[in-house]
């Protein structure tokens, strides 16, 4: 009853939608964004339910079964070159690849944007001494510099954690402090402090409410980079060690059979391909419909 | 401190006041040359002048919002209060509370990834600790104070959800939303509609006279410091070169500067294709101030000492004073006169 008392003396004037919810139905109308997000989600899934809908176990090889084209019987997507069954080592491989792709860009996304904000938002020469510094980090290609980290703090999945992160760094930190740059010659950051915000206030507020958005969209697009970057490592045998299922490893292992079966070694490839490529056309959805009008 | 001064005396008082910037090749800009200004409550005082004059520089200095880079001389206060010695601490608390600002272009003014309503209720649950409903209650009233239709509704939108007019009003709403004595005011209708500008400058006028505020009004458009100003300092080259009561400025203006500005209006008798008046020159550069006065080089009465001399301040007739040497050789000639 009394919700239709209320219904009932509703003004009809343009009652605005919260930024995002408006951001989120823009980003339902965009089909490419949807398609880019379902295929994500699927792998994602697929990867956390890998041991239940997984046909096999993935580090159960056969001597007699190796190097099976698709379609074999019991090998829907073939075997490998020890007869591993590379459906379930794609499921699996997922987990790792995924990981690789998220964590290192989460962790640099956390630090980039610290020293990026800070950078923007103090200005002067502090400003200059850091980004001369992040200046350095360009000097050398991202691949280069993830294989000299790894390479130097040695294999393995956490130092090729690392070694991602910090080459991630320089790039979200230069984002982080161009967009602060802009923000904080704005008129509304000037009328915070009129209206008496201290720095820590209009930081807070002000610069991460407008700052946050791009640099989270120019991370989701780094995704797909730090998944093809830790691949790369894992098939120059930095990264993941054999014979954890991980898509870069296995498209390294199975190099050797590209003239015997080179649909089934271009798999993990097409998986790599797949997702980043999702990260990246969704991340450039996001970016659309996260535009603000000003 | 502030509790010794008495209501009569002038609530902004401005000596002296310096602004240097320095540049990137160790030079410095003295964007302001030594401003004096006083302001009692209630009055409303515009500063005139075009780009560069020094107008903004000096509205600013009044709550200190310039880089730490810039250096001030001389003294600003306000409310009985020593600006460039405060303390940042109370800088933020006297930001807002005691002086506040409206700014040129209100679609910039707010932040556009917040509602407007809630703008407003963080400033004043920022001062007075109030809590958030409480400031949502005072942001209500305030836009109807304002007089923004459906406000219940506007203070839920979003700064691009509302036309320009409307902005400025939720501007006005925001700068007195802590009810502050001093209310400042950077060209605020510049960027209207020539319809909406009278009415923003209209409901300026009402809410100054309503709250007693006291009101420094940059403006370039002589026009706009007309309509809504009891007296208007016209600045040039960082310095205030007249300065006086709004009729006795347009009735009888001193400095060739405000003349030249007077004349070169268009006003309703201009006829087509006859030429408009303007001064001729351009503006000087601050960074390479010629010596004299600063207007010498585009002026039209210019005589020798202009170039070696800066012209003080002449007393015109009541409270009326230009910075011209033309005043005191007329004053001379007339006493001449009256002795011969």
């Amino acid at each position: 009853m009394a919700a239709i008392a209320d219904a009932a003396i509703v003004v009809p004037a343009k009652a605005s939608k919260g930024y995002w919810a408006s951001v989120g139905s823009r980003l339902i109308k965009d089909k490419v964004a949807m398609v880019a997000l379902t295929i994500i989600l699927l792998i994602v899934l697929a990867a956390i339910l890998a041991p239940y809908i997984a046909p096999a176990d993935p580090f159960r090889g056969s001597m007699i079964r190796r190097l099976r084209p698709i379609g074999t019987p019991g090998y829907p997507l073939g075997a490998d070159e020890l007869g591993r069954d590379m459906l379930t080592r794609l499921i699996y491989g997922g987990r790792l690849s995924i990981f690789m792709g998220v964590v290192p860009v989460l962790a640099a996304f956390v630090v980039g944007s610290g020293i990026g904000i800070f950078a923007g938002y103090v200005g002067g020469w502090v400003n200059t001494l850091l980004m001369r510094i992040i200046d350095v980090f360009f000097a050398f290609p991202s691949v280069l510099l993830a294989i000299a980290l790894s390479g130097a703090l040695g294999a393995g999945i956490l130092n090729s954690i690392v070694s991602l992160t910090i080459v991630f760094i320089p790039q979200i930190a230069r984002v982080a402090e161009s967009v602060t740059t802009q923000i904080r010659t704005r008129d509304y950051v000037e009328a915070a402090r009129v209206s008496g915000a201290g720095a820590f206030t209009i930081v807070r507020v002000h610069v991460l409410g407008n700052v946050l958005g791009p640099i989270f969209v120019y991370s989701t697009g780094l995704i797909s980079v730090s998944m093809i970057l830790a691949s790369g490592l894992s098939f120059l045998g930095l990264g993941v060690k054999p014979p954890e299922p991980e898509w870069g490893l296995m498209l390294n292992t199975l190099r050797t059979a590209i003239y015997t079966q080179p649909l089934v070694a271009a798999l993990p490839g097409l998986m790599i391909f797949m997702t980043s490529i999702s990260f990246n056309l969704f991340s450039d959805g996001l970016r659309s419909a996260m535009e603000v009008k000003q | 401190m502030n509790s010794n001064m008495t209501d009569t005396g002038p609530i902004v008082d401005v000596r002296k006041l310096t602004v240097d910037f320095s540049t990137g090749g160790g030079k410095t800009v003295r964007a302001v040359a030594g401003v004096d200004l006083s302001l009692k409550k209630g009055e409303t005082l515009a500063l005139l002048g075009e780009s560069g004059s020094g107008k903004s520089v000096t509205l600013r200095a009044l709550m200190r919002l310039h880089p730490d880079s810039a250096r001030f001389g001389g003294s600003v206060n306000v409310d009985g209060r020593d600006i460039l010695a405060m303390p940042y601490g109370d800088l933020a608390r006297y930001r807002g509370k005691v002086v506040s600002m409206i700014f040129q272009d209100p679609g910039l003014a707010f932040d556009p990834v917040y509602r407007v309503g809630d703008q407003i209720a963080e400033a004043v649950v920022r001062h007075e600790g109030i809590s958030m409903q409480e400031a949502k209650k005072r942001a209500l009233g305030l836009f109807e104070r304002v007089r923004i239709p459906s406000p219940e509704r506007r203070l839920d939108n979003y700064p691009h959800e509302m036309s320009g007019g409307m902005r400025q009003r939720a501007m006005i709403a925001l700068a007195l939303a802590c009810r502050p004595k001093v209310l400042l005011a950077d060209e605020p209708t510049t960027a209207l509609d020539a319809t909406v500008q009278i009415q923003v400058l209209l409901l300026l006028r009402e809410l100054q006279r309503e709250l007693g505020l006291a009101v420094i009004f940059v403006t370039h458009d002589i026009g706009v410091a007309v309509e809504v100003a009891d007296r208007i300092a016209v600045m040039y080259g960082g310095r205030i070169v007249e300065t006086g009561k709004c009729a006795d400025i347009i009735r009888n203006p001193s400095h060739p500067y405000t003349q030249g500005l007077l004349a070169s209006r268009t006003g309703h008798e201009a006829v087509k294709g006859s030429r408009l008046v303007t001064i001729p020159g351009a503006p000087p550069d601050l960074s390479n101030m010629p010596p004299g006065c600063p207007f010498g080089p585009r002026c039209k009465y210019v005589m020798d000492r202009c170039k070696t001399q800066t012209p003080p301040l002449y007393d015109v007739g009541a409270d009326h004073f230009a910075a011209c040497f033309l005043i005191e050789q007329q004053a001379a000639s007339q006493s001449q006169l009256q002795s011969a």
